[in-house]
């Protein structure tokens, strides 16, 4: 036992020395949450729009005011003649145009009904799908008020579960997923391909020290690491996001914890398929990132996607858990409502240290 | 026979922040002959001989190697020098014969010439036969000897070998200093750090290295005989020991 | 000339020497494109709905048959019981639930107030908002429709009619918006990782030292080792383009050429960066650790699936400094609106601005060593 906490403190003063490595790993879920946090949004403000206005009269202006003043629009190009439009869409900044028909208010006052035409930039479809929206219901908001048309059926929204639609509610979860995919299987996959690749792993599988002990000393650091990053996050999405852990923090440091065993062993697995540390960092990264990220129900639903993905994605860990934080996290569930999800995190490490060993036996042998 | 110096150094000095690593150190080495640079770890002896190939720059003092100034020629030296590391210099995913053709390739050798050198060394080397075979599966003894005939495949007036027996046994070593013996009889000048003290016998003349400087310098009878020891190993630990006091 | 000759021959012949390594790089990237190009959707489809129907009328049951027939929902219904519902969205096996009240039918006819009541699983806020969206249109339209043939619309009420196009993608189909986006990305991560893991390597294993001492010229040596992989992502930038038609019919509007231009130069920033990482870094692990961080950062503010313009003004100002948004932006541009020279001229002069910069900080670094 005392060989062994050498040979850990061995490996903690390997990663303390590297102070750059060591930074950025301990730095990086600040970083990360709040890039997250307040950079990456889909709420749409001041989204560059264009006005073709062939009437000019009072209501298109102030149709047009109301529009700006929403704080959804900014107004950027006003535009002149039916040539131009394809020219400025061209140009990229515009998202969308709204055309006023001529003699608008007077075709309104005079047949009561008038014409609005909008065009949108639909190369990023929800973009121009949501701004329509925003003006459509802009204009018939301006319309009723106007006119004093009030409809008598309403229809009462809630939304359940994070009430102001937040996004952290999202990306605290999300976050914990990439960063443990990375320091998890990657850091790890890459620091005991290492070691294989010069040999050096030989050599300490010949010191007294059991093999299995030796691989596991050198995983502890990383999972202290990793552990560290969580409650980062943990903290970060409480205090300055105003997440609120709605379940028992217990279970949810136990999930954590058992997520990143498993991706030490997901790391473990590879470096012993790897012959060189760039093969580990190609099956790591390209393997393992875009689809955790794509495939995890992290930013695209799952439900969204095609029957066979939507099977693939079974085999993906970080879609497990992304279904236990969310709910322990969100809806205060127990370990009740998300035993399957959590008995499939547990079979992940089984089948991956079980390959691991079964690799590992044949290398030495 | 005249004597040309294929090296000369004048008070070359290294220093690393507030730490010298060279200090002020000047000697000079002839043609054809081996020149152990000896020391413990840390001496200051990798230091010495990366200035002397060029890759790095000395803070002060001047050194000629093969005629060549450090400062304003290096280009031209490392055209005639050959250079082997302690740490293992060729690609263990190569081939034997890829390898060599890299690098003969790098000091723009025609392709005959390179033919009819790759096989005269090959077939000193006893290696004709598994040509095609990557490297990582030769033993390090034959790396090793590989990595030496490499690094000389352009002829070279002087060849560095930094370490060059590191991690061998004792039987490689020794079929490793035969193959050295042979180049410097055909006229090389050999310039080699190491810390094994039994190395030290095979060399003409050797520099013992303490703390940056140059403790003693001579042929290994000499040194024996100034220190009055009955081998290298007890000269080194004898200036070890004037040091300290 | 010559010597980079022998170096780029030395470094094709590593690179397809290791079986396991040439297929990753060449054949990770497509099926990623190709599976990933389906999972990044938006397209909310099968939104799952459960109607809590109170009031068991015609006009109720009509409402459920209303939803059922469109294609965005999968509906489900009762009668009555809430509790089930809310049990339902807690364990998400269901989206949203639409609580019809007692009485509904009744106080439409008799012109009284009315209302349904919806809740939605708003975790994920943006397919929240979608399926609120999908769902209220549905209500409002059916609502409209039964006042009218009730005759319940005043014929003077005031109306804008209000007609939208959507160009360029009238469909609204999201893959065509993501396939060029994951194609750079693609193209972006394998230049990167590739460039900035290889200089760092022969600086581990102990041959670069050995290249020092050679008469090879720094310049040589670097253009050797990086060319490599400039070739590779251009191939399989085309590589990409080809299944982006044939898989998902992507359109090509714009200039192939203008695209191959714009990717060589594009390129040559990426591999700067990957130079510049392999300079500061002395193992493989750290590199790979800075060229993740570095990546994502670059992701993240691309625009890739989250507009820039939505962005708060300091992270906007950040991705002027983004060279992936650039390329980002100038691809979708070219490809899906046929964007021509005058219309990316910009972009190209500040990736060309960005290339000067970071090859000469990296080339700089390197020479001190």
């Amino acid at each position: 036992m005392k060989k062994f906490r050498v040979f850990v403190w061995k490996e903690f003063i390997h990663i303390w020395r590297d102070k750059r490595t060591l930074t950025i790993l301990l730095s990086m879920p600040a970083i990360l949450i709040i890039l997250f946090g307040f950079a990456i949004t889909n709420e749409i403000n001041d989204a560059p729009i264009g006005i073709y206005d062939k009437s000019k009269d009072e209501l298109t202006s102030k149709i047009t005011s109301n529009i700006i003043n929403s704080g959804y629009f900014k107004l950027e190009e006003i535009i002149k003649s039916d040539d131009e439009i394809i020219d400025v869409f061209k140009k990229g900044r515009i998202k969308m145009i709204i055309i006023y028909e001529s003699d608008f208010e007077s075709n309104l006052t005079k047949f009561n009904t008038a014409n609005i035409q909008i065009i949108s930039d639909a190369t990023d479809p929800n973009v121009a799908n949501t701004l329509v929206n925003y003006a459509k219901s802009l204009v018939n908001n301006f319309i009723m008020i106007e006119y004093n048309i009030s409809p008598n059926f309403k229809i009462d929204v809630k939304m359940r579960y994070n009430t102001e639609m937040k996004g952290s509610f999202l990306f605290v979860p999300g976050l914990i997923t990439i960063l443990m995919m990375l320091i998890g299987a990657m850091m790890t996959a890459l620091s005991l391909t290492r070691e294989h690749e010069f040999g050096s792993m030989e050599y300490l599988l010949t010191s007294p020290l059991n093999s299995y002990m030796i691989i596991f000393a050198k995983l502890i650091p990383y999972l202290l690491i990793a552990l560290f990053d969580i409650i980062v996050i943990l903290i970060l999405g409480t205090v300055v996001f105003g997440v609120i852990i709605q379940g028992s923090l217990l279970l949810l440091m136990f999930e954590c914890l058992l997520f990143i065993i498993m991706s030490l062993s997901l790391g473990l697995l590879i470096s012993t398929v790897s012959k060189s540390q760039q093969v580990a960092l190609m099956i790591s990264l390209m393997g393992l990132m875009l689809p955790t990220i794509l495939l995890s129900d992290f930013i695209f639903p799952v439900s969204n996607m095609p029957q066979w993905l939507q099977f693939i994605t079974n085999f993906i860990p970080a879609r497990w858990f992304n279904t236990i934080i969310k709910s322990v996290m969100l809806k205060g569930a127990g370990i009740g409502n998300i035993i399957n999800e959590t008995l499939y995190i547990c079979g992940f490490i089984v089948l991956f240290l079980g390959l691991s060993i079964f690799n590992f036996k044949e290398r030495l042998d | 026979m005249k004597h040309v110096k294929s090296i000369t150094v004048e008070n070359l000095t290294k220093i690393f922040g507030n730490f010298t690593a060279v200090d002020n150190i000047s000697f000079d080495v002839e043609q054809g002959e081996i020149f152990g640079f000896l020391g413990a770890n840390g001496a200051g002896k990798t230091t010495a001989m990366k200035m002397l190939c060029g890759l790095l720059m000395p803070t002060s003092g001047t050194a000629r190697i093969a005629g060549f100034d450090i400062y304003k020629e290096s280009e031209k030296i490392k055209r005639n020098i050959g250079y082997m590391s302690q740490r293992f210099s060729l690609y263990e995913d190569l081939s034997i014969i890829e390898n060599i053709d890299f690098y003969a390739g790098i000091y723009g050798l025609e392709k005959k010439e390179i033919r009819n050198r790759t096989n005269e060394m090959l077939e000193k080397l006893n290696m004709k036969s598994i040509k095609n075979e990557m490297l990582s599966s030769l033993p390090l003894g034959w790396k090793q000897k590989l990595a030496f005939s490499t690094a000389i495949i352009h002829k070279p007036e002087i060849v560095f070998l930094d370490e060059p027996t590191g991690g061998v046994d004792p039987i490689t070593r020794r079929g490793f200093w035969e193959l050295i013996y042979e180049y410097a009889y055909s006229g090389m000048t050999i310039f080699v750090t190491t810390h094994y003290m039994d190395e030290a016998e095979y060399c003409n003349r050797i520099s013992m290295m303490t703390e940056g400087r140059i403790a003693a310098l001579g042929t290994p009878a000499k040194l024996k005989s100034d220190y009055n020891a009955i081998d290298m190993n007890e000269v080194f630990i004898k200036i070890a020991e004037v040091k300290r006091k | 000339m010559r010597n980079l000759f022998i170096i780029l021959k030395k470094e094709f012949t590593q690179i397809f020497r290791d079986k396991v390594m040439s297929r990753m790089i060449i054949m990770m990237p497509i099926v990623q494109l190709l599976l990933l190009a389906h999972a990044a959707t938006f397209d909310i489809k099968n939104i799952s709905l459960l109607i809590v129907d109170n009031d068991n009328s015609t006009f109720s049951s009509e409402f459920i048959a209303k939803f059922n027939g469109n294609n965005y929902f999968i509906t489900h219904w009762n009668y009555g019981n809430q509790k089930l519902a809310e049990s339902k969205l807690m364990e998400g096996s269901i989206d949203l639930y639409i609580e019809i009240p007692n009485g509904f039918e009744k106080n439409l006819l008799t012109s009284q107030e009315s209302g349904v009541h919806v809740t939605v699983n708003a975790i994920d806020g943006a397919k929240a908002g979608l399926a609120m969206f999908y769902s209220n249109s549905v209500v409002n339209e059916l609502i409209n429709s039964f006042s009218r043939n009730k005759g319940y619309i005043n014929i003077n009420q005031k109306f804008i009619n209000i007609e939208y196009s959507h160009w360029f993608n009238p469909e609204l189909n999201y893959t065509t918006f993501m396939v060029p986006g994951i194609l750079v990305l693609l193209v972006s991560m394998i230049g990167l990782f590739l460039s900035s893991m290889n200089i760092v390597r022969e600086k581990e294993i102990g041959t670069l030292e050995q290249l020092n001492v050679t008469p090879i010229k720094k310049s040589e040596l670097l253009l050797g080792k990086l060319l490599p992989f400039w070739f590779i992502a251009l191939f399989e930038l085309g590589f990409g383009l080809i299944l982006a038609k044939v898989f998902f019919d992507i359109p090509m509007e714009g200039s192939l050429w203008l695209l191959f231009a714009i990717s060589a130069i594009y390129l040559t920033v990426i591999l700067g960066i990957g130079l510049f990482i392999s300079t500061i870094t002395s193992t493989q692990q750290q590199a790979m650790l800075f060229t993740w961080f570095f990546s994502v950062i670059f992701i993240l503010l691309s625009g890739l699936f989250t507009a820039i313009e939505n962005m708060p003004y300091w992270a906007q100002v950040l991705t002027e400094f983004n060279p992936v948004k650039y390329y980002m932006q100038s691809t979708r541009m070219i490809m899906l609106k046929g964007s021509a020279y005058d219309d990316i001229s910009v972009f190209i002069y500040k990736l060309t601005a960005f290339s000067i910069v970071i090859n000469s900080l990296a080339i700089l670094l390197y020479r001190k060593r």
